[in-house]
């Protein structure tokens, strides 16, 4: 009746995998960030996936925490973006080369 | 054949549930907008539409039939996709809360033995709430998050300054009282002990004071300030004020697309109205009801929801004379007033709840 | 069966609006997208009876850092990507680690399909908003605390961060303004 943990952990996986390959090939710095969202979303499935099929709530309570987190991460990082882009006037990744020698 | 049938009824059930809620929201939106014009009209010295109907009662068919022939116009460089979907994804996160309202207390004399397949064997309970969700007030706050999407994509997808500056004032002002909402209804919730609006309900009339407003008058008056806000009324409706931003970011939206975001409009200013009736006024309930009729029976469900439709329909002629009587807020006036000073009263009202809750507990 | 048949729409579409969003070059569709994969995976955690979860992940997620983001593109007026004559080989780097990763997914299912799994009790409470309540303030006080102070600092540091340095505040500029007017007086 419902889909085992194999499932869940299967579509889990799919995501995190779709999720990697965009942060390799965006070269935008949002769509990497939207991507590192993908990947912090497939390991909460995962974490209520766990806590579904052994009764507890830990997962759960730990999927509020990636969520504060990447709350607080998606504050912070795009910030740091706007205040990239005031500067160079480009949200290209290629372009935050300025340590380089 | 019957397993078929079984699987299949309670999808029949909700769909017939939603069929019906749905009609009697559409309705009182549609005669929420020929009210806004007659009592607009009556502050304002005048008589409202008067003509096509007997006091003007057919006026929103008449509307509906010339938003329907108009010529639909869309803009040439914009992004069709985005243009299209905006106002569907207003008009859907402002619809989609109906499933978790409180129509009224659930009945509990019905007989369902009349359903063929055994399928009413051993009911007697005929809910008048479609869908009864352990988070309900958090489910129709994330709705309405949702909503702002609407605004900000139309905004920018009409690619005109007009409409991009309107959205991004809009979807601002609507994110920064959203706090303040969410902060003034924790009080309620605190004091009711559960998320489920049938639940705050019930905590209601067991409770000493009967409807939250006595307790939570603060986070009442907090409620409904950001409420006016969320919904982009007066004195909040500077992003889509005639006189400001021409109008604001449905500037370039013509014939039933604009109907749409109308419509969204105001079915969000009954979703905030349904929420201030649950949270603060007991919802249904009328205290001393139980006394006439028998909870459970079916006069005591019928007077309790025209109770209910009652307080809404108070709501939404305080919304319409406030309308009518305050001038407008500066955008800069509104962040001012939205972050620094109802944000900080509604987390004291929380504070002030819990202190309270605690020494009486 | 409705549950599986739930749990494939919901999956399914997950799964196309994430491929919708790598493929997408205009940022604002890679956006929405994000916003439909969002949403997806909330229906999947109410089957997973973890209403509260689902909830918070449209508020926080779908209704505010995806808002975020949505204004930061409209803000900075982001074009699409244009497409750079980037060295060959590093896209078929980027896909094999794309195959090798899903290997490594295909082989977590097949491992975990062979161990015998029950799903617990189907009207358990772990879900429940007072089971997670109850947990997050008594066993799990400490990581509830330095949540909030980490939430703190990210508001502080992106004010710092977004603030713009060399415009004077409007109050001092009307204070001068109004100062120089007396002197002319």
């Amino acid at each position: 009746m419902e889909p085992s943990l194999a499932s869940y952990l299967a579509l889990s996986g799919i995501l995190f995998t779709i999720g990697a390959t965009g942060v390799i090939f965006k070269r935008n710095a949002i769509g990497m960030f939207m991507c590192i969202e993908l990947m912090l979303n497939a390991v909460n499935l995962t974490f209520v996936a766990f806590s579904r099929y052994y009764g507890d709530v830990t997962g759960q309570l730990f999927v509020f925490m990636v969520m504060s987190v990447a709350a607080a991460e998606a504050a912070v990082g795009l910030g740091i973006i706007i205040a990239f882009f005031r500067n160079s006037r480009s949200v290209d990744v290629d372009d935050a080369s300025i340590l380089k020698n | 054949m019957e397993p078929l049938i079984k699987t299949a009824f309670p999808f029949v059930v909700v769909s017939v549930g939603i069929l019906l809620a749905f009609q009697g929201v559409l309705m009182i939106v549609a005669y929420t907008v020929l009210a806004e014009r007659k009592v607009l009209g009556w502050i304002q010295g005048r008589i409202g539409p008067n003509r096509v109907g007997p006091w003007g009662v057919l006026q929103p068919f008449a509307d509906l039939l010339k938003f329907i022939f108009k010529e639909d116009i869309v803009p040439d460089k914009s992004t069709r996709f985005v243009y299209y979907l905006a106002p569907m994804v207003a008009l859907v996160c402002a619809l989609m809360p109906i499933v978790v309202y409180p129509f009224g207390p659930a009945i509990t004399t019905v007989d369902w033995s009349f359903l063929p397949f055994g399928l009413g064997d051993g009911i007697h309970v005929l809910p008048l709430t479609i869908a009864r969700i352990d988070v309900g007030v958090l489910f129709v706050l994330g709705i309405t998050s949702v909503g702002v999407y609407g605004i900000a994509l139309a905004g920018w997808s009409s690619n005109s300054k007009y409409s991009l500056m309107g959205g991004l004032r809009s979807s601002a002002q609507m994110i920064s009282y959203e706090l303040a909402m969410g902060a003034s209804v924790i009080g309620v919730v605190m004091l009711a002990g559960t998320l489920d609006l049938n639940g705050i309900i019930f905590a209601q009339i067991n409770s000493p004071f009967r409807w939250f407003i006595i307790p939570q008058f603060i986070g009442f008056v907090v409620f409904l300030i950001a409420a006016f806000a969320e919904t982009n009324r007066v004195p909040f409706d500077l992003p889509e004020a005639e006189t400001e931003l021409v109008a604001g970011f449905h500037t370039e939206y013509s014939a039933l697309k604009f109907a749409l975001f109308f419509m969204a409009e105001y079915v969000n200013m009954f979703t905030v109205s349904v929420m201030c009736t649950v949270l603060f006024l007991g919802g249904w309930y009328v205290p001393g009801l139980s006394h006439l009729f028998d909870p459970g029976s079916i006069p005591y469900a019928l007077v309790s929801h025209i109770a209910f439709i009652g307080k809404i329909c108070a709501f939404l002629f305080f919304y319409i004379w406030v309308r009518g009587t305050l001038p407008r807020f500066r955008f800069d006036q509104l962040m001012n007033f939205g972050w620094k000073f109802l944000l900080p009263v509604a987390i004291a009202n929380v504070t002030l709840t819990i202190v309270v809750v605690y020494f009486l507990n | 069966m409705v549950g599986t048949a739930l749990f494939f729409l919901f999956a399914g579409f997950a799964i196309m609006c994430a491929i919708s969003m790598v493929y997408h070059k205009n940022p604002l569709y890679s956006a929405i997208s994000l916003v439909g994969v969002f949403i997806s995976l909330s229906c999947i955690y109410i089957t997973l009876a973890a209403p509260f979860i689902a909830a918070v992940q449209i508020l926080i997620y779908a209704g505010a850092i995806m808002v975020l983001v949505v204004f930061v593109i409209m803000l900075l007026n982001l074009d699409e990507d244009v497409p750079l004559n980037r060295l060959r080989y590093l896209y078929a780097v980027g896909g094999g680690l794309g195959l090798v990763l899903l290997a490594q997914t295909l082989f977590i299912f097949y491992a975990v399909s062979r161990t015998p799994n029950v799903a617990a009790d189907q009207a358990q409470t772990a879900g429940k908003t007072l089971s997670l309540g109850q947990a997050m303030y008594t066993e799990y006080l400490l990581p509830v605390e330095i949540v909030g102070v980490l939430l703190m600092m990210a508001i502080i540091g992106a004010v710092i961060l977004a603030r713009r340095l060399g415009q004077p505040q409007l109050e001092l500029v009307v204070e001068h303004e109004e100062e120089l007017r007396h002197h002319e007086q």
